[in-house]
């Protein structure tokens, strides 16, 4: 062998970017629908009263979830797997036959996934827990393609050139073994058609838990999936591209151990949190109240970590709209990690808990957090896959401004319609009774909801600003060298 | 040690595992050890019931309206006696909720009746002004699933010794008992006799035809369910 740099094999990173363009899309669609048809029921028919079982709320809920999260996200975070993976481990796909058809693997059956999933969510087969709606067949199916994720990441590791392992790839395998996890346990079933000797339907299943036992499982599941999908890989995107794209080094090693270990130590106890004032016993209540609270110190951590590790370059954020959306997603990490546990707090969460102002929060991390670094990470991630400069910097500007819009009014609005249905919810008049009618607390919430559909529909449309700049990127972009590609990436006018 | 474990992925990956199943194990295990005694009163739910249960999960009416009653006045003022755990103990899966775009349903069967029910899933606006919810007209026409639910019964029953043909205590010091058929074709049979009593109180005229000829729409198994909860 000549003395010639690693030529990476980015086939598979490739593959999963475009799924997580598509299926960003899609599920950010399918939110926008939902959002219209709150604001405005008639929506729930618009595309005509015979096809009205499969455009209602209720049927493209669970598909509005699961789009965004195993759609967007998880191929967003196979997607950067595939490139970050093999340069910080310093070897290429190619160098094992074996690994290129793995990936290749997990793709293909990940898109059997997916085909499976929308249809059968749009017929309503669902077991009905969030985001875990899947049948057993289903089930079983994601445990494979997540089983060939695993032997991905560790056959890479096993052949690796680079002795240590870089940051994210700790949060890489914090995230496999989390979900793997989490993801089991959860969706321990039974198959009703085995079990009554081959009665009814073949895909229906029963849960091994039940009622208060179920509940602690799922929220124990539900909350770590935002948990182990939604801040710890996006954690180990930003310690990769935010420091390589703006060229300076990860800010402090020690706070980001403390900060992962951190993390992995506290994360899962906070789950009790979704079950404040319920039936699971009051401990368990506590213990989720209180670590909510701490979990405040590793999730600063590392946001603090990487807004730190611009200290001195700030002039960054202003030039390069790629370094704003890293920035803008930290800051949005702060936020709504600070958010999350004044909402665990017990005498908060009696007001907040059932209203508005939680899907808020879901959406101010997603959309501010999650989204913004995954499209940052694409970013960064095309010029060098394609060879091609990104076509438009100024396209990128506009999508940014349009999508923190977004976000602010999504969010806005959602927090004083939450605040305002629990107060209504529990006012009572001068005699002690109730002083509204519960119709009376939905009336009031109308031009929030037609705010947060506006907002909504503003982010969409910087998605769609996304995926055309990213397929200019692909096809018409001017050629770039290997030497233009150290830090900053190369952006057309 | 963390930069020995860094260079070490798999005594790295027992690491995290050990520090991420730590939580899990602490607040999970302790409540398995004693699962969910039924309260007296709570009785497994009937085939029709479930088959509605069905219905009711299908078109997720999980995600707006919750099953869980908080002990706060103004919960009690509007829903009824706060939830107990034991009151769960049938519930497979458990139907809480996270969001409360709805009002809350756990104790629905004591205020609402079938027919403010049927009118209600036809054109809610009509029955309640300002209702932002969809209409769900698709559940008059399709038939409710009896196999299926036939099926978790016998599921439950076995796997997990749901008493079904067993004496339950009732709140008034009364037994009762909630049959379980011996086979698929008497399941069918008792379940349409619970139908033509839901479907006596009902208007439309197309659901009493289908009822009385031996057809169970979905509605009418959904309607049960709900009548149900108390």
């Amino acid at each position: 062998m000549d003395n010639r740099p690693l030529e990476y094999d980015y086939t598979v990173a490739k593959m999963f970017m475009l799924t997580t363009v598509l299926l960003g899309i899609v599920g950010m669609l399918v939110g926008v629908i939902l959002a219209w048809e709150m604001a405005f029921p008639a929506v729930n028919t618009i595309a005509g009263s015979g096809l009205a079982e499969y455009t209602n709320f209720s049927r493209l809920r669970p598909l509005h979830t699961d789009a965004v999260i195993f759609g967007f996200t998880f191929s967003g975070i196979w997607a950067t797997w595939y490139y970050v993976g093999q340069r910080v481990l310093k070897v290429s796909m190619a160098e094992s036959k074996f690994l290129m058809f793995l990936g290749k693997l997990h793709f293909a059956l990940y898109l059997l996934v997916v085909v499976a999933v929308v249809g059968s969510l749009l017929m309503g087969i669902t077991t009905s827990k969030e985001y875990a709606e899947f049948e057993w067949p289903i089930d079983i199916a994601v445990v494979v393609v997540w089983v060939i994720w695993g032997m991905s990441i560790f056959g890479l590791i096993g052949i690796r050139r680079e002795k240590s392992l870089y940051i994210s790839i700790w949060y890489y395998i914090a995230t496999f073994l989390g979900i793997a996890m989490l993801y089991l346990f959860n969706n321990m079933e039974i198959p009703t058609y085995f079990a009554s000797g081959g009665i009814g339907a073949w895909y229906h299943s029963v849960s091994m838990y039940s009622g208060t036992n179920d509940a602690l499982v799922q929220w124990w599941y539900g909350h770590n999936a935002v948990a182990f999908g939604f801040t710890v890989p996006i954690v180990a995107m930003i310690y990769y591209f935010l420091p390589k794209e703006s060229g300076q080094a990860v800010y402090s090693y020690k706070l980001s151990l403390l900060a992962f270990w951190g993390l992995m130590f506290v994360y899962l106890w906070a789950g009790g949190h979704h079950l404040i004032y319920s039936t699971v016993p009051d401990w368990m209540q506590t213990m989720g109240s209180v670590f909510s609270v701490v979990l405040i110190l590793p999730s600063w951590g590392s946001a603090i970590n990487m807004l730190l590790t611009m200290k001195g370059e700030w002039q960054q954020v202003a030039s390069s709209p790629l370094i704003k959306f890293m920035i803008l997603a930290s800051t949005f990490y702060m936020f709504s990690t600070l958010e999350g546990p004044i909402q665990a707090i017990k005498s908060v969460n009696a007001l907040a808990h059932f209203t508005d102002w939680i899907v808020g929060h879901v959406h101010d991390g997603v959309l501010g957090w999650v989204a913004f670094m995954i499209m940052a990470a694409l970013f960064h991630m095309a010029p060098r896959v394609f060879k091609r400069e990104i076509y438009s910097k100024s396209l990128m500007n506009t999508q940014f401004w349009i999508q923190t819009l977004g976000v602010v009014l999504y969010f806005t609005s959602m927090w004083i319609a939450g605040i305002t249905q629990g107060m209504m919810w529990r006012a009572h008049d001068e005699f002690g009774n109730l002083a509204y009618s519960f119709i009376d607390t939905v009336a009031v919430l109308h031009p929030y909801f037609t705010i947060r559909a506006v907002g909504g529909t503003l982010y969409l449309v910087g998605m769609f600003l996304f995926a055309y700049n990213m397929y200019k990127t692909m096809t018409s972009s001017r050629r770039v060298e290997e030497s233009e590609l150290q830090n900053a990436s190369p952006m057309g006018a | 040690m963390f930069h020995w474990l860094e260079k070490h992925p798999f005594f790295f990956a027992v690491a995290v595992f050990v520090t991420i199943a730590f939580a899990g194990l602490i607040e999970i295990l302790p409540n398995f050890a004693q699962a969910s005694q039924p309260v007296v009163g709570t009785k497994p739910y009937t085939t029709l019931e479930l088959a509605g249960r069905h219905v009711y999960i299908k078109n997720s009416c999980n995600a707006c309206h919750s099953q869980l009653i908080r002990p706060f006045k103004s919960e009690t003022d509007r829903y009824g006696h706060y939830s107990l755990s034991g009151e769960y103990a049938y519930d497979r899966p458990f139907l809480w909720g996270s969001k409360r775009t709805g009002p809350d349903l756990m104790r629905v069967g004591n205020y609402r009746t079938t027919d403010w029910h049927e009118n209600h899933m036809k054109d809610p606006a009509a029955v309640v002004p300002g209702s932002i919810m969809p209409a769900y007209p698709w559940m008059f026409k399709n038939t409710a699933d009896i196999d299926t639910a036939y099926a978790e019964q016998v599921t439950v029953n076995k796997v997990f010794a749901v008493p079904y043909n067993a004496e339950i205590p009732m709140a008034d010091g009364s037994k009762t008992t909630v049959a379980l058929a011996a086979t698929l074709d008497e399941a069918k049979t008792s379940a349409l006799e619970e139908a033509k009593v839901v479907a006596a109180d009902m208007k439309d005229q197309e659901v009493k035809d289908a009822v009385a000829a031996g057809q169970i729409p979905e509605i009418v198994a959904l309607i049960a369910y709900l009548n149900s909860l108390k």
